[in-house]
């Protein structure tokens, strides 16, 4: 209700020119004028995907399947902390301008091979997990501030350069799960070497 | 029993909780960083109780109906064993969850608007209404036919990584083809199709399915119909935007 409208709205106060104290007819900013809005991304992304209602049906079902091997919670801090990174990272992709399309190769690749360092068994859910993070509360938050900055910065295009968050908050929590798997698994391997 | 250890009232302080780090981003921003009061205080706080409420109930709608109602429909199918019967489910399940919903409609209709301001269509309503039908047409068909093939893949018992590779393939080939409008609509659309309702009902289908059929494991099996439903979107949508 009136929780999305105003993260809307702080999204624009946040790339408006007098708020980056810069004059409003400057034609190139330097990316690291945009701090606050990268730190914002991370936290709105952050909070948005741990109070996801379909995430937490996916962890739910996880920890049930998994006899508790997987913790739900544990799962859904991961997935946050790779929604954040991602959308931190794609709003930075729209003040610096540069293509999409590299981004996702490079974190395709990426996943390809954790895919095959990762434990089979987390796999579907890592790849399951991309999918379920972005819905009914994060879409229109995360949209409203990919648009808001694409029409601010100079030079940026929201037709061309405003979408594509989406897109990197539903390929990180992937990068993430898997990674979580492994420090897991390292651990234990670890730790049971030593014992 | 007392009042505080009733489940719903646990749950609604769980949900609470799910909530707080959204309120605490808000707020802190608010005061500390762009220093401006916060509007509708009174709107914040209604809202904020409406969501936990809304969280509370969906949870417990979940457990009671959700999971059990993909599940049995899971088992029954197995148990019939008509292979072509679960896939035509499966197949329109996708596409019926998926063309209904919200979320798929406001980005149909956002990147109609754009389509008309870059020219590729003419500006009148009729053509929007069209091309904005067209995408989420072709995004419904993309669901159902990744429910349709992940289904098939718990029943061979693939492995998911092939598919998701084959996908993944697909996406880098088609994108130096596709229109550039739409290369940014397209991509964001995988994530936009797997909505509140779908992802439990297909979860629990998954996990049911790997459950009731000998030598498929649910952990391994059970999963990955959302990540193949977040990926064919992206393909279809670029060729949409090639044909048309």
């Amino acid at each position: 209700m009136a929780l999305f409208p105003l993260g809307d709205l702080m999204a624009k106060q946040l790339t408006t020119p007098e708020f980056l104290g810069i004059p409003a007819e400057a034609t190139e900013i330097s990316w690291t004028k945009y701090g606050w809005v990268y730190l914002f991304a991370a936290c709105i992304g952050f909070a948005t995907t741990l109070a996801e209602p379909s995430l937490l049906a996916v962890a739910i079902k996880a920890e049930t399947v998994s006899g508790g091997t997987i913790g739900a919670f544990g799962l859904r801090l991961a997935v946050s902390v790779g929604v954040a990174l991602g959308i931190a990272l794609g709003t930075f992709r729209i003040v610096t301008g540069s293509e999409l399309y590299y981004y996702i190769i490079a974190g395709y690749v990426v996943v390809l091979i954790q895919t095959a360092y990762a434990p089979k068994i987390i796999v579907g859910l890592a790849y399951d997990s991309g999918g379920v993070t972005t819905s009914t509360v994060t879409v229109p938050l995360v949209t409203a501030l990919g648009i808001g900055l694409a029409s601010t910065i100079p030079g940026r295009n929201p037709l061309f350069d405003g979408f594509g968050l989406i897109a990197f908050a539903s390929l990180f929590p992937i990068i993430s799960v898997l990674a979580y798997s492994q420090i897991a698994l390292w651990r234990s391997k670890h730790s049971s070497s030593h014992s | 029993m007392s009042f505080f250890k009733h489940p719903f009232v646990k749950q609604l302080g769980s949900s609470f909780l799910d909530l707080a780090p959204i309120l605490a981003v808000v707020i802190v921003f608010q005061i500390w960083v762009i220093k401006q009061p916060i509007p509708d205080l009174g709107n914040l706080i209604m809202g904020t109780v409406f969501v936990v409420l809304g969280l509370t109930l969906f949870i417990q709608g979940l457990e009671l109906g959700l999971f059990p109602i993909g599940e049995s429909m899971a088992y029954a199918f197995a148990k019939k064993g008509s292979v072509a019967w679960l896939l035509t489910f499966a197949f329109c399940l996708g596409f019926g969850t998926t063309v209904a919903e919200p979320a798929l409609i406001a980005v149909a209709n956002e990147a109609a608007n754009i389509a008309a301001k870059g020219k590729l269509i003419s500006a009148d309503l009729q053509a929007k209404a069209g091309y904005a039908m067209g995408l989420r047409l072709s995004v419904a068909l993309s669901v159902g036919f990744a429910i349709m093939v992940g289904v098939l893949r718990i029943i061979k018992g693939w492995p998911l990584h092939y598919l998701i590779i084959c996908g993944y393939a697909a996406v880098l080939i088609i994108t130096p083809f596709a229109p550039k409008e739409i290369i940014g609509i397209a991509y964001d659309s995988g994530g936009v199709t797997t909505s509140t309702i779908t992802v439990p009902l297909v979860t629990a289908l998954g996990i049911g399915l790997a459950t009731a059929i000998k030598g498929r494991n649910p952990m391994i099996d059970g999963f990955g119909l959302i990540a193949f439903a977040s990926l064919t979107p992206i393909v279809f949508v670029m060729a949409y935007g090639i044909l048309r």
